[in-house]
């Protein structure tokens, strides 16, 4: 009876982990957007005012599973895009053809492109850090398939983000036992990245994103992140102090108004920084809207700026995304599939703009988003979504995230009864 | 606990913990979820709770004085009491995973602290997995020498991402070893030996000892003498194969 409880609790985790947020991504000068959801990419072109078509040697489907990773690079040349199906896709955003598919032993996590657009690094679910040596891929010409190198590597857990420092010369990257690492990007990554700078220790939980605020007085950049605790933490690179905490779902008063605090129900999913303004908007779990939060380089403190809701619909992003050449904050809800129901791949997308001036940020109406109607009908699959499934999505992806991301804890009389379902045990049976 | 008990599991003619109601499995999964405390950060690592008589209060750690030897997979501790006396002035801890085995090694400090007043304050153990969180008790170069003694052997290919020194994890240990601290292996399974050779050989953060260096390093002695495993080796009369290493800065990553 206990057993058979057991086996149920394992198998309706195991229907959860399979959920994927929906991901976006803005090309820096926001030519074009991207929405992945589930194994669906979809990108439309905001020059051509088009769905943009992409092509790919290796025929359709891209991926054969959950996207989990998708980016731009900073010099918006390079598009990639990777997941569970343990492919990792280049593409060129001149030409939207897929440049380089790269085979992982493992499911990716996480992806990030070199600042001069030549190194491709993705991280797998074992926690080791790959590279794929890239130049010279632009336009037409496709690299065919590359072998990965291992770059560096986390002891057995999984890495939700990775991040270039902004003069390129760190690669960071945040782990579920709550660390960041940072390490010398190489001359030559191929024959790995071993000397490390330093760690930054002082999440209590799994660190889910980071992001650098750029500021002219610290080229170098102070590093933001995110976490499983409920916090959002500033940090000197160089030396891994810590310099300021903000308890963001606290501030944002979501612990009071649900009375008693649910444990682990307001991790930090995203966040991400604007160029000049040095603000960060922040994505929270059960939160409609986001937080931002600005940050004072000189005193190295962070504080609430406001709390932007959005009105009219339960809107809680599942990832952001920022174009610093408009100023827009493109945000996006979804998962890819509802476990209870027989819903398809679900992606909402909502765009704030005038985030980056003294002004109070708009949201802005489906008509007013730049690409309009046709941008949505591209990125959301239709023009209009049943709002009735928002909120069932973003608690499936709360779990989902809860699942992969937090430890498990069993009582202790729970852990004996546990031990008599070990795999190794069952083949002798 | 009645104190019965307690002394139940202490020798009589020693004053020192029997080792025989401290058994525990011979291997631990480094890989599942661990669920005992560890530091946020080294600051946090309260150091008068593990040397009490050196930092009798914990806002007392004025920082200068930190652990600077490091015995992962210290099992019964047997080397680390040899060091304690040896280094007299120098902190050092055991890391290792099973808690039982820790629990013991807990005793022997305590026993032996009692037995000869003065002596092993310097030495401590620690329940930890430390090829998660040594960067959790250790900050950077803060080691000068780090022991890994017969470790766990892990032969399947698919397993030996579990070893203990491999070429990421040694990434790590170059991070928390200062230049010129120095990192000691030994095994008595030859194949094993080979791979913590080959490893330190190709990782560009590290040296081999020279004979000379390796005669005149009275800790190499220790290596086979002084654990619980090494003596059980030589009374079967088996082979070891040690590699020891010097920590260096290389030439094309001084940043």
């Amino acid at each position: 009876m206990e057993e058979a409880e057991a086996e149920a609790e394992v198998e309706s985790n195991r229907d959860n982990v399979e959920v994927a947020p929906a991901l976006i991504a803005v090309h820096p000068e926001q030519i074009s957007v991207a929405v992945a959801v589930g194994p669906d990419l979809r990108v439309f072109d905001l020059l051509a005012g088009s769905a943009a078509s992409l092509v790919d040697e290796c025929g359709a489907p891209f991926h054969k599973d959950s996207i989990r990773a998708i980016r731009f690079g900073s010099r918006g040349k390079l598009f990639v895009s990777a997941g569970d199906d343990k492919t990792v896709k280049i593409w060129s955003t001149e030409s939207w053809r897929c440049v380089c598919t790269v085979s992982s032993e493992k499911r990716v996590s996480a992806v990030a492109i070199s600042e001069d657009g030549c190194h491709v690094c993705f991280a797998d679910k074992f926690g080791v850090v790959w590279v794929v040596d890239v130049a010279g891929s632009h336009g037409h010409v496709t690299l065919g398939d590359r072998k990965p190198t291992p770059l560096l590597s986390h002891y057995c857990s999984i890495i939700p983000s990775l991040e270039f420092s902004p003069d390129g010369r760190f690669i960071l990257s945040a782990d579920r036992d709550s660390k960041i690492r940072v390490t010398n990007f190489p001359k030559k990554p191929l024959n790995g990245a071993h000397e490390i700078r330093s760690f930054c220790l002082g999440h209590t939980e799994f660190v889910s994103c980071l992001a650098f605020v750029h500021a002219r007085e610290c080229p170098q950049g102070l590093l933001v992140s995110g976490s499983g605790d409920s916090t959002v933490r500033l940090w000197d690179i160089s030396s891994g102090a810590l310099l300021d905490t903000c308890e963001v779902a606290a501030k944002a008063g979501l612990l009071e108004s649900n009375g008693e605090a649910e444990e682990h129900g307001h991790a930090v999913t995203d966040l991400c920084t604007t160029i000049s303004g040095l603000l960060i908007a922040v994505a929270i779990q059960s939160l409609q809207g986001i937080v931002l939060l600005s940050c004072d380089v000189s005193a190295q403190t962070l504080s609430v700026s406001k709390v932007v809701s959005i009105a009219g619909e339960a809107f809680v992003p599942t990832c952001l995304g920022f174009s610093p050449a408009e100023g827009m904050l493109w945000m996006v809800t979804g998962v890819s599939s509802l476990p209870a129901c027989n819903y398809p791949p679900l992606a909402r997308v909502r765009v704030i703009s005038s985030i980056d001036a003294e002004q109070e940020p708009v949201v802005l109406g489906d008509d007013e988003i730049p690409g309009g109607e046709k941008l949505l009908e591209t990125l959301q699959g239709s023009a209009s979504v049943d709002e009735s499934a928002f909120l069932a999505a973003a608690e499936a992806v709360k779990t989902a995230m809860r699942n992969l991301l937090i430890k498990k804890q069993y009582p202790a009389d729970n852990r004996e009864s546990r031990k008599k379902t070990r795999n190794d045990r069952k083949l002798k049976m | 606990m009645p104190e019965t008990e307690v002394k139940a599991t202490i020798s009589k003619s020693t004053g020192l913990p029997r080792k025989r109601f401290y058994r525990a499995r011979a291997h631990s999964n480094p890989l599942s979820d661990s669920h005992f405390p560890v530091p946020i950060s080294p600051s946090q690592f309260d150091y008068s709770l593990h040397y009490p008589q050196i930092f009798p209060s914990s806002d007392q750690a004025d920082g200068s004085r930190k652990i600077q030897f490091a015995d992962i997979g210290c099992g019964f501790g047997g080397l680390l009491i040899s060091l304690s006396t040896l280094f007299p002035e120098t902190l050092m801890i055991g890391m290792e995973l099973r808690d039982k085995v820790t629990e013991y090694v807990k005793e022997r400090i305590l026993s032996l602290r009692v037995a000869n007043p003065g002596q092993y304050q310097n030495v401590s153990v620690v329940r930890t997995n430390s090829m998660k969180y040594i960067p959790n008790y250790f900050e950077k170069a803060q080691l000068t020498k780090m022991f890994f003694l017969f470790p766990d052997p892990h032969f399947k290919e698919k397993n030996h991402r579990r070893r203990v020194i491999s070429p990421f994890l040694l990434d790590e240990y170059a991070y928390v070893l200062k230049a010129g601290g120095i990192i000691y292996t030994i095994t008595d399974v030859e194949e094993l030996g080979d791979w913590m050779k080959s490893c330190l050989e190709n990782h560009p953060m590290f040296e081999a000892l020279t004979e000379k260096e390796l005669e005149a390093d009275p800790v190499v002695k220790l290596l086979s003498s002084a654990t619980e495993e090494g003596q059980k080796v030589a009374r079967n009369g088996g082979q070891t194969f040690q590699a020891v290493f010097r920590r260096i800065v290389p030439s094309d990553q001084t940043s």
